[in-house]
Parts: structure tokens; sequence; C-alpha cells
């Protein structure tokens, strides 16, 4: 059986449905004994749910922003190709995407 | 070079999120961020092969931009070691512990029920960016965990690290913002 901390230290990713199934059950035998863990796991979903509240609310996009924003891209049409090769700046990520073989 | 008609089509309904997690993560230089993260999608536009993907790799260009800017902000944030995992209680027990809205039948409820949105914000825009910006990617804008590793550059359990240090911080930082702003006082009197 894990202990309290250990419980406590994986209450997130089970929240998150992150842990294997190993873990979670684990936390779940613990769960069903420790009534202060029980609590320490109502108030992480809750805490859950206020950030995730939080993060639906976005600041809005002005216009004048979203002008901007888009008008820059326009200064690129004026540009030749030879001139604006530079790909030293790599991204990363999708890159890894595997080309068609 | 792409076509910037087609490329402007393609961001355009992006850029209210996009927008909003720039805010979120880079403050002030919001704009300026995301600016410099349509550049460079827009130069590595070929490299988008899956449109269904569109979302994600504009984000993890955002992150990088963010990540990158922070960096040059503090030359050694990426060093910045994780606070050692200390003993400190958590929220939920010093809340049945000091016990502060006595009347309450269900005290963690009500203490979280005192936070308003711009109250969360206002207290995770203390936190230091390297608990801030895991902590608004993947418990925010539900960035899962590996994918938030990789756009922030480090390894899955550094990240697991800092989420969990990070919570605790902002577990402390709503308990002192409750106390500051005397949430818990005007909570009391409507019980
Ligand atoms: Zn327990």
């Amino acid at each position: 059986m894990i202990s309290c901390a250990d419980a406590v230290q994986r209450l997130w990713s089970y929240l998150e449905d992150e842990l294997t199934a190993t873990d979670r059950q684990a936390v779940d035998d613990h769960l069903a004994f420790c009534r202060r863990c029980c609590g320490e796991a109502e108030f992480a979903a809750e805490l859950r749910h206020l950030l995730a509240s939080a993060g639906e609310v976005s600041p809005p996009l002005p216009d004048d922003v979203e002008s901007r924003l888009l008008a820059v891209l326009d200064t690129f049409e004026t540009f030749d190709d030879a001139e604006t090769a530079d790909s030293a700046d790599q991204p990363g990520g999708n890159e890894e995407v595997q080309r068609d073989s | 070079m792409p076509d910037t008609t087609e490329f402007k089509e393609v961001v355009r309904p992006h850029l209210p999120w996009l927008f909003g997690l720039a805010c979120r993560l880079a403050g002030d230089d919001a704009e300026d961020v995301l600016q410099d993260a349509l550049v460079k999608a827009y130069r590595h536009y070929d490299q988008l092969r899956d449109r269904q993907a569109t979302a994600a790799w504009l984000r993890q260009i955002l992150v990088n931009q963010v990540r990158d800017r922070h960096r040059h902000a503090a030359r050694h944030a990426e060093e910045v070691p994780v606070d050692q995992d200390d003993e400190s209680t958590s929220l939920y027990r010093r809340l049945v512990d000091e016990d502060p809205l006595p009347y309450s039948d269900s005290l963690h409820l009500d203490f979280l029920s005192c936070f308003t949105i711009p109250d969360v914000w206002a207290v995770l825009d203390d936190l230091p960016d390297h608990y801030r910006t895991p902590l608004v990617l993947v418990h925010m804008y539900g960035v899962p965990t590996r994918e938030a590793a990789n756009a922030l550059g480090v390894p899955l359990g550094t990240l697991l690290s800092q989420l969990h240090r990070g919570r605790q911080r902002f577990e402390d930082a709503l308990w002192a913002y409750a106390e500051k702003h005397e949430l818990l006082a005007d909570r009391q009197g409507a019980l």
C-alpha cells in the first residue's frame, strides 16, 4: 500500500488520467481506505476545475492588434524567395513528421 | 515563400486564442511574441503537413517563442532549479487544521468559491515563469504533459516536478491572497 505522501503526489496525474494502470490502481486502493486523502482528492479536483475555468476566459483580441499581426505578413510579399531563405531558426516539433516515402 | 493570403486564412481563426495564450504567458510582450511566432510559422509553413494539427503546431511555435524570450531576459532561466520538494502542508490540510470558515459544511469548496477568475489570474501572474508556464499550459489550456515538455524543451520528469512544485506554490499563494484581500472575512459574513 502506498503512503499518503505518495498518494497525494500522484493525485493530479490521477485526475489528468496520466497514470499507468498500476499506479492508478495504487491510488484507487489508497483512496478506498484513507479518508484524509479522499478530501485531498476532492479538493484537488475542485482546484483543477477552477484552473480550467480560468483558462476558458481569454483576453479579447482587439481589432487593431489583429490588423497589425496580419499586416506584417504582407511585407514578406515584397521580398524575393532567396532573400528570406533563412532556415536557421527551426520552430521544432512538427518537422519531425515523416515525409511521404 | 508561401502565399500570404492562404497563410492568413489558415491562421486567422486561431488568432483569438493564440493572443489569449500569449497574454497569459508573456504579459505586456504578448503582441510582440505572437508577431514573432507568426513570422516564424509563415517561414516554416511548408512543415505543416496536416491541417488538422494547425492549432498544436501554432501553439508549439508560440511556446518556443515565449521560452526563447524568457531565456533572453534571464540568461540562465532554464537552469533555475525546481525547489526541493519540502514537506509543506497542503492547502487542503491547512484549511482543515485552521478552519477559517467555522460555519461552513464544505470548507474547502467554500474557500475556492471565494476566488473570481481575475483573482485566479492575479495569483498566477505572481508565480515565477518556470512554475506559471507549465501550470498555464497543462492545467488551463489542457496541453498534455508530454507535449508541454516538448514545447518547453525540458524532459518530462522536469516538467512534472515543475507542475508539482508549481501547484504547491499556487496553493500557498491562494492562501496568502485570500488573507491579504480578506476574501474569507467577506465570505464569513455571507455564511
Ligand atoms: Zn492517505
